[in-house]
């Protein structure tokens, strides 16, 4: 098919299947799954069509409407089907699929399933508009109705009720950061005089707007991206069904920051500056990742952490200068974690709690779900072959290549993402063996979870009750884990597929140094949780981490730190903001009100006066007019 | 052609006169008549568009005004006052949405009759606000532009102070004294900038007013529109107006300031306009901060939907104030936007009120569980006026913020990064209203659901802020030539 037809087909299909949605009653559960999974569908295959026809990325050519002018800016509906954004695009529509066929059977309870449904269904096309977007003004619609869905979709389960508060957070942290999106769209389209992805690349905007765009630019990215600081919302964002945690964490939303990175990176490759401030951003958020999910016990949150710090490698590459890196880690990372949280949903579809001190010994019981589980942290954790363990390897080639000063930014920023990548691999292997032991080896436990202290945010169990003895789920739930299992072992063998490489650019892969050193680190990570569970089954690897534990846990902290430096004085700054307005603003007014109606009565009561006074006072009045007249007249 | 221009302003002027006088027992046969008065008016309205008919370009003057219908009789000749009507594509979306937002209104007084009842007085009422509302935007005289913005000052009085609530006769004086003042200052302008060109015919291309005929504009507007701080008249007479009355004043009524703003005021004192900018500015974002700010604090359903007009206008102004095309152009869809997006807020919250019997937010709540089509909609509509990409909202923010960027300099700079941090404030306060309103467990029992007169009201603007979202050109594109012909004389 056509790139010309497919492009267009791959978007406008699961729009209209999300707006039509919408409009369906809550309850029409048929009409409903059947417009989300056949608009998904529809959109895979489309995809599958796209592949063969696409445009490698040396070729330029976009298809183009003119959508709006303002004065001299024109904003164009262009879409790029190169190939890069064919793969991102399958992975999209793979994920998405998944999604909607495990959710028919995972809301099957659910009486306002039909508006979820839909919303997944806008989710996907608002991703895909990212991903071919070829104006920066077409891609911030996908962006933000990115973010609209996510806020819909966590907000979802009205029996949460710290839920709305979770989705209110996701959309505004996001949108804090989308400040910084538009003004550095506005300040890179107003260089290039055009909005158009090509134009903005070929303008020689100068270093200082350059930087300063995109900086901007960044601020966004770290919000849909969950990139430190602004990562606060993903962890929150649990409070959603799982099955839309999967679509959020692998194929939609928090890949769109990278996505966009990669896009306009000819852009950050010339601005050595905004990628030190990458690497740095980078870093740090895959070793705060990391380290909270060492400690979390609900095990949605560990693999919510796991994204962050997963993100953060392809962060991390991007500001390594290696977009194929990142967009490879894209790839496997969406397959693996769209298993990990779709098995993590049959655990608890199966359990009935979020808490792993509540479960324990689910693989006699599960094996299905236990082999999915094993291949989607062996992939995570970059065991080899499975995806992740090439991608990562490529992270850490083009980490080693920036610390030698071989990228285009500074040195020793290569040098802090390389130990971070490092560092974050043994911390990886150690909080996915914990989570593997706890959930599926030992004894099964029922109770006494383990509370860490209070932090804004924390998400009591709350999925559905289980019934009798732990099994494995429902058709519906298994195949799409099934299928997912097999894309997390084998996606990471593109690399050895001329085609993809090519595409991308990719390095050949091959086995040095850093993969010797990386592997040593996971087998290090492991063993250390393993080594520590061998001793006392029963309890959590996590007490390892002593008095860390409860700051691990709180994720250092970060949320209260938001609270206290944004949320509360813009709250009172609104206070103030109001009583200002009503006292002052407005008691101005009320009081010229009243000063004039004081003012009229004092006059009046001076006018009503007795005979005599009121005739002293006209004579008096007459002997002034006279006066004036006299003395006008005499200079006249 | 030119009847059709006669019969926009002669058709709802007669009709009201028709509807008013008929007596009480015709009273649902008046507001019918009413109803197919606001729709005929709507059709004549709609039919004055001309393809392809642009106010075109730069004359030798500068400042030429070709509008693509006109009529031009002389009224007072000794004062050089014609009765002076023209249409083109800066006041026709407004003649559009004007039109519409009364029928709209008028067929929902058919079955929501406010108390103390009387329905026909109000939809005469709301006839007679619109004649004058349609004469401000079609008026090429000044003097006229004038007698039309004082003579809707009169029918809104009078549906606030009747048909609102407590504290109505409150609010309505309050509105008419203030907006009152703002009217002796268009008349000083009227006047200083009519006597500098020696002719009221905006037509013209004499005029070239200086600091002091934009200064008495700007004022005069920024009351009507309304520009911080000359704002507070307004929420007074949104919460006391009954719904219908609070559509039209969000709706209609505040786009005469910003329309006044570019058609009189960039029109007739470009070099003013030019040296004022920046405090013109600097007010805007105060407007869209400050105004976002209070809808954080406030705890009053139709007082918050108030508040947001305060920030949005301020978007409308900022983009007004930077003089580029792209600005004003954003201007003017995020003019017809916000009558969109608040008008079907203001009968949400209008429809809310009636049904819960409270507009405190602390009171509402749950209403996706009591009343779910209801809360739908007031998402929708909140996602709409927080200027969600897609939705009618979006292009107005977006594009002043790109020209306040476009224009440079550290001043405007700061102020388009203002206005940004803005447009996350309004996210932040919408939010928390649908936290508030829609979720949490249910406040009171369940509602009653969407009536069909409610769903013939709202489903016109539901339908407009999603088609102006994803065609913003049906608005931008029809103005550009007449914006350019304006910059053009700004610059």
């Amino acid at each position: 098919m056509s790139p010309d037809v497919s492009t267009p087909l791959l978007i406008v299909v699961p729009l209209v299947a999300g707006l039509l949605g919408l409009l369906l009653p809550q309850g029409a559960r048929r009409p409903a799954a059947l417009l989300g999974v056949g608009g998904a569908a529809v959109a895979l295959a489309a995809a599958l069509a796209l592949l063969p026809n696409a445009l490698p990325s040396d070729r330029p050519g976009a298809l183009a409407w003119r959508w709006a002018q303002f004065g001299g800016l024109t904003v164009d509906i262009a879409l790029r089907p190169s190939l890069t954004a064919a793969y991102v695009a399958l992975a999209v529509t793979v994920v998405a699929l998944a999604v909607q066929v495990y959710s028919v059977a995972y809301l099957h309870d659910d009486d306002r399933y039909a508006p979820y449904a839909a919303q997944v269904s806008l989710f996907t096309a608002a991703m895909l508009i990212v991903v071919f977007a070829d104006d920066l003004i077409l891609l911030l619609v996908g962006w933000e109705v990115m973010g609209l869905c996510s806020y819909l979709l966590i907000g979802h389960d009205r029996r949460l009720p710290e839920a709305p508060g979770s989705a209110v957070k996701a959309f505004l942290v996001t949108r804090a950061g989308d400040v910084g999106f538009l003004l550095g769209i506005a300040v890179l389209g107003v260089s290039a005089g055009s909005f158009r992805v090509g134009e903005v690349l070929a303008a020689d905007h100068g270093p200082v707007l350059l930087t300063t765009g995109l900086l901007l630019l960044l601020c966004g990215v770290a919000g849909k991206s969950a990139q430190f600081p602004l990562h606060t919302w993903l962890p929150d964002a649990m409070a959603g069904p799982t099955p839309v945690s999967a679509l959020i964490h692998a194929a939609t939303m928090v890949a769109a920051g990278v996505y966009v990175v990669a896009r306009l990176h000819p852009l950050f490759a010339e601005s050595p500056a905004t990628l030190a401030v990458l690497a740095v951003v980078a870093a740090v958020t895959i070793l705060l990742g990391a380290l909270a999910a060492t400690a979390q016990d609900d095990i949605k949150r560990v693999l919510a952490w796991s994204t962050v710090s997963q993100i953060g490698y392809m962060t991390a590459a991007l500001a390594a200068g290696s977009t194929s890196a990142a967009l490879f880690h894209l790839l496997t990372h969406a397959a693996f974690k769209a298993l990990l949280f779709l098995a993590a949903g049959a655990v608890i579809h199966a359990v009935g709690t979020n808490l792993m001190s509540a479960m324990g010994g689910l693989r006699t019981a599960m094996p299905a779900t236990f082999t999915a589980m094993v291949v989607g942290l062996g992939a995570l954790a970059g065991l080899p072959p499975l995806a992740g363990f090439w991608s990562k390897d490529t992270v850490l080639v083009a980490a080693a290549a920036a610390r030698d000063g071989h990228g285009p930014g500074p040195a020793w920023a290569g040098l802090v993402v390389w130990l971070a990548a490092l560092l974050g691999v043994a911390i990886t292997a150690w909080y996915a063996t914990r989570l593997l032991l706890r959930t599926f080896f030992g004894a099964r436990r029922t109770g006494e979870p383990y509370a860490p202290p209070p932090f804004p945010g924390a998400a009591p169990p709350h999925e559905p009750a289980a019934h009798g003895e732990p099994h494995d789920p429902p058709a519906l739930m298994r195949w799409p884990v099934g299928l997912l299992t097999i894309a997390a072992a084998v996606v990471g063998l593109l690399a050895f597929v001329p085609a993809f490489t090519a595409e991308l650019g990719l390095v050949e892969a091959h086995l040095d140094v850093n993969g010797v050193l990386a592997l040593g680190l996971l087998a290090l990570g492991a063993a250390a949780a393993w080594w520590r569970w061998r001793a006392a089954p029963a309890a959590d690897p996590a007490a390892a981490l002593g008095r860390l534990r409860p700051l691990f846990a709180g994720a250092f902290r970060i949320d209260d730190a938001q609270d206290l430096l944004v949320v509360r004085p813009a709250h009172a700054l609104a206070r103030f903001a109001r009583r200002a307005d009503e006292r002052v603003v407005d008691g101005a007014v009320e009081a010229t009100g009243a000063g004039a109606t004081r003012l009229g009565v004092l006059l009046g009561r001076a006018h009503a006066a007795a005979v005599p006074r009121a005739v002293a006072a006209a004579l008096a009045g007459a002997l002034l007019v006279a006066v004036v007249a006299a003395v006008v007249g005499g200079v006249a | 052609m030119n009847a059709l221009l006669i019969a926009v302003l002669a058709v709802p002027a007669a009709g009201a006169a028709a509807v008013g006088l008929l007596p009480a027992r015709l009273d649902r046969a008046a507001r019918l008549l009413g109803v197919a008065v606001a729709a005929v008016t709507l059709v004549a309205a709609a039919a004055l568009y001309r393809p392809g008919g642009a106010w075109s370009g730069y004359g030798v003057e500068g400042y030429d005004v070709r509008p693509w219908h006109s009529v031009d009789v002389p009224w007072v000749p000794d004062l050089d006052l014609r009765f002076h009507l023209g249409v083109d594509g800066v006041s026709y979306p407004l003649v559009v949405l004007t039109a519409l937002l009364t029928l709209l209104c008028c067929a929902y007084t058919l079955k929501h009759v406010p108390e103390p009842g009387a329905g026909r007085k109000l939809v005469a009422l709301l006839l007679a606000l619109q004649t004058g509302v349609l004469g401000v935007f079609l008026a090429l005289d000044l003097l006229l532009f004038f007698v039309f913005f004082e003579i809707t000052l009169l029918p809104m009085y009078a549906v606030i102070a009747v048909w609102g609530g407590a504290r109505r006769r409150r609010a309505a004086r309050k509105f008419v004294l203030y907006t009152l003042a703002g009217s002796v200052l268009l008349l000083l302008g009227v006047l200083a900038a009519g006597s500098g060109a020696g002719t009221l015919q905006l037509t013209s291309a004499n005029f070239d007013g200086g600091v002091l005929v934009f200064a008495l504009f700007a004022l005069a507007f920024a009351v009507k529109s309304p520009l911080w701080p000359l704002h507070t008249w307004l929420p007074d007479a949104h919460t006391q107006a009954p719904t219908v009355g609070s559509v039209m004043l969000a709706g209609v009524l505040l786009k005469m300031g910003t329309y006044g703003l570019i058609r009189v005021g960039l029109g007739t004192a470009p070099d003013g306009a030019e040296r004022l900018a920046p405090v013109l500015g600097v007010l805007a974002v105060a407007a869209i901060i400050v105004g976002s700010l209070v809808c954080l604090a406030q705890t009053e359903l139709k007082r918050l939907i108030a508040y947001s007009s305060v920030g949005h206008m301020g978007f409308v102004l900022l983009g007004i104030a930077t003089g580029t095309a792209a600005g004003i152009e954003a201007a003017l869809i995020g003019n017809v936007a916000h009558g969109v997006i608040t008008g079907l807020l203001f009968f949400l919250a209008g429809a809310i009120k009636d049904r819960a019997h409270t507009g405190e937010l602390a009171e509402l709540g749950g209403l996706r569980e009591t009343a779910p089509r209801l809360a739908g909609l007031l998402g929708f509509a909140a996602v709409a006026s927080l200027g969600l990409p897609g939705l009618a909202g979006f292009w107005g923010e977006a594009f002043a913020v790109v020209a306040a960027v476009q224009v440079g300099g550290p001043l405007w700079t700061t102020l388009g990064v203002l206005a940004a941090v803005g447009a996350a404030l309004t996210a932040a306060y919408f939010l928390r209203l649908l936290r508030l309103v829609t979720h949490g467990p249910a406040a009171t029992p369940p509602l009653a659901g969407i009536t069909r007169a409610e769903w013939v009201a709202w489903a016109p603007l539901v339908l407009l802020a999603l088609v102006l979202g994803l065609a913003p050109g049906l608005v931008v594109d029809m103005a550009s030539g007449a914006v350019d012909a304006l910059t053009g004389a700004a610059r």
